[in-house]
């Protein structure tokens, strides 16, 4: 039985001060999967997910993401729907952990009482009132994610998780993705190269020129 | 086929009106009783400031306005409001300097902190900060909003500004074609020169309009050609 | 819109009260400006009454500009941007609550600048308290404006030079009416004119920011 799409690309062009990030990217993901999105520098990866994220525009071509429409749906509503974790880290760095969860909760009217549980999963329940700045970057991925169990986003889009996880980091990862899968999210995270996991089979898919050159299942 | 006519007409009927009305102001009519000849920059500078404050930077912001607007977006709204803000940052300089010129003799100063001068001033200021707005976006969607809106803003401050400083002081005369219960104080063959002065500028507006419209249209032409290749090159990348 | 409003001008607040960028950076900078324009006045002029309303405002310009410009670094690292605009806020909200914050600390800051201008260029302390309503008033329509130039600049090459070129020719009526009104307080003489402009001034502001706010924020 076919799934339903959580996203759908056609010939998608993504310019930014004249340089095309994506150059005609075809794609479909069918939803309450795991993909990840391989590539070198520069092939368009972290572009991809920020289109799909709505953080930047198409400049030429279609979509469809979680149902909004690319070219003339409302982009904030689009972000509302999807969890996004980017590699540079979130929200203010002189805000406490808790008061940037306490702020991002508050905005979309999500429960205050889940926050503790959140920073508990993801390790940083003893860091509940340190300021952003004086967590390490591994740490500062951790609140991105304990924000995106707060959400509970229908789309998780994440741009390079993994980079600077210790082993252990990686398992406590790969043991949250299966859970956010198995409860119904769709996953795309960008990589460097195909996941190395013993848990989990995603979908590749490779980009390359800004555009999918391929990938498995 | 009108369009087309008057498009071409646009030039030489400009071109006419401006030779008339330069050759009525500095041979045909006669100087004033009390400026002498100075009055001759009459039919100048008004025109050229009701262009700068009106027509120029009104139809730029015009222009933005249909671009925020839904039903009426598009680049060339943006386009047009572009080069109008270019043509009246012309406009509002050459208002300045004229304004200078028959202010020197008369005043006894290039410049003085008079209502109507400051605020043409600032409004300058304001068209060359649009500029370098639109110089600081390379993202032609948020350039164009950004710079609407930019516009906008500035419109709304030209009442602001100008009866803010009404309250301050003027030097600057008052109401020069008509006072205030309807009466003429200009006369015979001067007030046609100064209403063919208006007509030949605001063409003069048209034309320069027009001309930097379509140098515009051909630098996104071409910039749209760079575009095409750099997506060849880069969809060339996957390939190799 | 308020509910988001108030969230958006807690966080700023609260960022501001960490940092204590105001506090350590931006008065100690207003107070250094104080005394160098009493000192370019010379003592003869810096030391009159008149001196103050216009030394004050043009102070306070600098500040504002300090402060404008810092309400919107806080939001520009690149995490941080992406992180919020996922939240998707009301951006009439959002315009609100940065002016509601930014006004605050123009108010903040407006207090301790007008007690150096009473200190150190003698003006008179009645008629700066008879003033002060009025400077609230200008500081607040300055915040509204503020915060709309600085969505414009914000993100865009050159932000930090861009900022003062498109907003002080805006604060300009707003610098004069402050002046005259804060003058007119000290010689006891009508305020309403300079008022009306700063109220018409704020209400527009207020007004194209809640409309067109959302339009600057779409990328």
């Amino acid at each position: 039985m076919a799934k339903d799409l959580v996203v759908t690309l056609h010939d998608a062009v993504v310019l930014s001060s004249g340089f095309p990030l994506l150059s005609g990217v075809e794609l479909e993901i069918e939803a309450q999967t795991l993909s990840v999105v391989t590539g070198a520098n520069g092939a368009g990866k972290t572009s991809l997910l920020r289109l799909l994220a709505g953080l930047v525009s198409l400049s030429s071509g279609e979509g469809t993401v979680a149902g909004i429409d690319l070219v003339n749906g409302d982009l904030r509503q689009l972000r509302r729907r999807v969890g996004w974790l980017g590699h540079e880290g979130s929200f203010y760095n002189d805000l406490s952990v808790r008061e940037n969860l306490v702020f991002a909760a508050s905005a979309l009217e999500r429960p205050l009482d889940d926050i503790d549980a959140a920073a508990h999963r993801v390790g940083l329940g003893s860091r509940l009132e340190t300021t952003t700045k004086a967590l390490s970057a591994g740490q500062r991925r951790r609140l991105g994610l304990a924000w995106l169990l707060l959400r509970r986003a229908e789309l998780w889009l994440l741009d390079e998780p993994y980079a600077s996880l210790d082993d252990q980091g990686r398992v406590f990862f790969d043991a949250l993705l299966a859970d956010v899968v198995d409860a119904g999210a769709s996953v795309v995270l960008s990589a460097h190269d195909p996941l190395r996991s013993a848990t989990l089979h995603p979908r590749e898919i490779v980009v390359r020129g800004g555009r999918v050159a391929g990938g498995a299942s | 086929m009108i369009k087309q006519l008057s498009q071409r007409l646009l030039g030489p009927v400009t071109l006419l009106c401006l030779a008339l009305t330069f050759w009525l102001g500095l041979w045909v009519t006669p100087p004033d009783r009390i400026q002498g000849n100075l009055v001759r920059l009459l039919y100048v500078h008004p025109a050229v400031a009701w262009v700068a404050l009106y027509v120029s930077f009104g139809t730029a912001t015009i222009a933005s306005i249909l671009y925020l607007w839904k039903r009426t977006r598009s680049f060339t709204m943006d386009r047009i409001a572009h080069c109008a803000m270019e043509v009246s940052v012309v406009f509002i300089v050459l208002t300045l300097i004229t304004g200078s010129i028959w202010g020197r003799p008369t005043w006894g100063v290039w410049w003085a902190w008079d209502a109507r001068l400051t605020s043409t001033a600032i409004l300058g200021v304001l068209a060359v900060g649009y500029l370098a707005l639109r110089r600081a976006n390379d993202d032609s969607t948020l350039r164009a909003r950004r710079s609407a809106v930019f516009a906008i803003l500035s419109a709304i401050n030209v009442p602001i500004i100008h009866f803010s400083v009404q309250w301050w002081k003027t030097l600057h005369q008052g109401a020069t074609v008509f006072t205030s219960n309807r009466q003429l104080l200009v006369h015979g063959s001067m007030a046609w020169t100064l209403l063919l002065s208006f007509v030949g500028f605001t063409l003069l507006f048209f034309w320069l309009l027009r001309a930097r419209y379509r140098l515009e249209v051909l630098r996104e032409s071409t910039q749209q050609m760079m575009l095409d290749e750099a997506l060849l090159l880069r969809q060339r990348e996957g390939v190799m | 819109m308020i509910r988001t409003a108030w969230l958006v001008a807690k966080k700023d607040l609260l960022i501001e009260r960490r940092s204590r960028v105001l506090l350590w950076q931006v008065l100690p900078f207003g107070a250094m400006a104080l005394l160098l324009s009493g000192l370019a006045l010379g003592p003869a002029h810096a030391g009159t009454s008149s001196a103050g309303p216009g030394l004050f405002y043009l102070v306070m310009l600098f500040v504002a500009l300090l402060m404008i410009n810092r309400s919107y670094v806080i939001e520009s690292t690149p995490g941080t941007r992406a992180s919020v605009q996922t939240l998707g806020l009301d951006p009439a909200g959002v315009f609100l609550g940065k002016s509601l914050a930014l006004c605050v600390e123009l108010w903040l800051s407006g207090l301790v600048l007008l007690a150096g201008t009473v200190l150190v260029l003698h003006t008179g302390l009645h008629g700066a308290l008879v003033a002060l309503p009025s400077v609230l008033v200008t500081l607040a329509a300055m915040s509204a404006a503020g915060t709309l130039y600085g969505a414009l600049t914000a993100g865009a090459q050159g932000a930090a030079t861009l900022l003062p070129v498109l907003t002080l020719p805006a604060f300009a009526p707003l610098l004069v009416a402050g002046e005259r009104s804060f003058s007119a307080a000290l010689t006891h003489s009508g305020l309403w004119e300079w008022w009306l402009i700063v109220a018409v001034a704020l209400v527009a502001y207020v007004g194209v920011g809640i409309l067109l706010y959302g339009v600057l924020e779409e990328s």
